[in-house]
């Protein structure tokens, strides 16, 4: 026993892992880019190895010359932001009208009793079938567009943030009540910033629906966007511009996604979750 | 009630008289009760669980607008709440929170100095979350301080507290009290607390007043006093 007391002793460094042990863990770098490469690298060995024929899916690299192609010869970069365009404008109205319907009928119940359930009745009814109406009323030109698109991503962001802002905490109206602050300021510090977590989260489904809306209402007497070219290329049997198409669409997806939950992360610094 | 023999020289801070409150109808919280609070006056409510001691506080913060009842109030124009959660908005931060709804130019500087003497200066930018359960606490004091209340009303405010923060919050409390002298009403259950931080202890029973007795050096001795509220609290000796 006296002989192990003898033995110098060694400091150890207190090493420890500051992790949540049952959290997701570490943050990966570069972690969004992952899954996409992954699938470009799958999609290349196949059509490298002959498994997926230019027939079935056209190789990437063929994409990339049909990109090339349509850029100099047929204003892909008009195509893009015609889109783009016709997008935006959509999901900014959808975003208007969701998020002051979800806020009227969020906080009075006449407002809830008038809106709530015409929303939930349009919820069950797909936005994509109600575009021959539109037809009827606004035509085939951009103004149909525009409005099936809002109405496809007004359904989240009003759903969504409903119920964050219903979802608030009650004790904090009582503290409202207490230090004396008004309606508009019980708005805007407390009922606003409380729905912001659910209003960004149905801004990620907002954002995917109106994309959707987009391909869809592109195939109806479209003269420019991605859409129009990609109808064009069925015409025309071009698989390599329609998938030059298709991953417009996605990269469009993936980054509006990304810039919404970047947001998300700098806004919400005041929650505490399982993602940092 | 306490009859003053001098005659009312001050108009009572707070004045309640037959105060009813019920949530059912088959029995009251308050009945008929009568309560004064001079101006700066530090008044601690005891009770057993049920006995309205909520209520009343709730009805002298105008919270009970859901409850039935009747009966005369009388409060200040400047009231502020302090909860045993601190109740700060999660989404603001600490500076934000405390002048949460102030409207004079110089409010941030006065929640600065709020802040300050809570013994908080320098947490101005920290998010809610960030501090520990007593900071929050005191944040929660800074934000009814800034508001300048001539009646502080403290539901249980150190309840959901450790030992050692609870003193330490003890003495804030009595310190920022001498400093700012408003009425306090402190709803506790704790015999202890009520005695160290109140000039008088009420102990409530069924809706009304069973005990009102001064907590004053010259007269009975502390543990006199806690020995007689436990009496009143209804606190068999063997388990004192």
């Amino acid at each position: 026993m006296t002989i192990l007391e003898t033995r110098p002793r060694v400091a150890r460094p207190d090493v420890r892992v500051v992790r949540r042990r049952l959290g997701p863990g570490h943050r990966i770098p570069y972690a969004f880019w992952i899954g996409p490469i992954l699938l470009l690298a799958v999609w290349s060995a196949g059509s490298a190895t002959g498994l997926i024929s230019p027939a079935i899916l056209t190789a990437p690299w063929d994409v990339v010359v049909a990109f090339g192609e349509q850029w100099t010869d047929h204003d892909l970069l008009g195509n893009i932001l015609s889109s783009l365009h016709r997008a935006a404008l959509g999901l900014g109205f959808g975003i208007a009208a969701g998020g002051v319907l979800a806020v009227v009928s969020g906080l009075s119940r006449l407002g809830e009793s008038l809106i709530d359930g015409p929303i939930q009745i349009k919820r069950s009814v797909p936005t994509l079938a109600l575009i021959p109406l539109f037809i009827a009323w606004f035509g085939i030109g951009q103004e149909m567009k525009i409005v099936t698109i809002a109405l496809i991503s007004l359904v989240p962001i009003y759903i969504h943030t409903h119920n964050g802002l219903r979802g608030i905490d009650g004790r904090y109206a009582e503290l409202a009540e207490t230090i004396g602050i008004g309606r508009g300021e019980f708005v805007r510090h407390i009922v606003l910033p409380g729905a912001l977590p659910g209003f960004l989260l149905g801004m990620r489904f907002a954002v995917t629906s109106s994309l959707l809306g987009l391909v869809v209402v592109e195939q109806y007497n479209a003269t420019a966007g991605i859409g129009h070219m990609i109808t064009l290329a069925e015409q025309y049997g071009q698989t390599d511009v329609i998938v030059v198409g298709l991953v417009i669409y996605g990269v469009f997806g993936y980054c509006a996604d990304s810039a919404v939950r970047l947001v998300g992360r700098k806004v919400l610094a005041w929650r505490r979750t399982l993602e940092d | 009630m306490a009859t003053d023999p001098g005659g009312l020289i001050t108009r009572p801070a707070v004045r309640v008289r037959d105060l009813h409150r019920r949530f059912s109808a088959n029995g009251g919280v308050l009945n008929g009760l009568d309560l004064d609070i001079a101006p700066g006056e530090f008044v601690a409510l005891i009770g057993r669980s049920g006995t309205g001691k909520s209520t009343l506080l709730r009805a002298l913060a105008g919270l009970d607008r859901d409850i039935a009842g009747h009966g005369e109030i009388e409060v200040p124009e400047a009231v502020s709440v302090v909860f045993q959660d601190s109740r700060l908005l999660p989404w603001k931060r600490i500076l934000d929170n405390v002048v949460l709804g102030l409207r004079e130019p110089d409010a941030a500087q006065r929640g600065r100095t709020a802040l300050d003497e809570v013994g908080l200066a320098g947490r101005e930018r920290s998010w809610p979350f960030q501090l520990s359960g007593g900071e929050q606490q005191r944040a929660s004091l800074a934000r009814s301080l800034v508001r300048e209340p001539q009646l502080l009303l403290a539901d249980e405010p150190f309840g959901a507290l450790d030992a050692l923060t609870r003193i330490r919050m003890h003495k804030l409390l009595r310190k920022l009290c001498e400093a700012h002298q408003p009425a306090v009403l402190l709803v506790t259950h704790d015999v202890d607390e009520a005695i160290a931080l109140a000039d008088r202890v009420i102990v409530l029973d069924a809706g009304v007043v069973r005990a009102d007795v001064p907590v004053d050096p010259a007269g009975r001795s502390r543990t006199e006093l806690r020995t007689f509220l436990l009496e009143e609290l209804g606190v068999e000796k063997e388990n004192r």
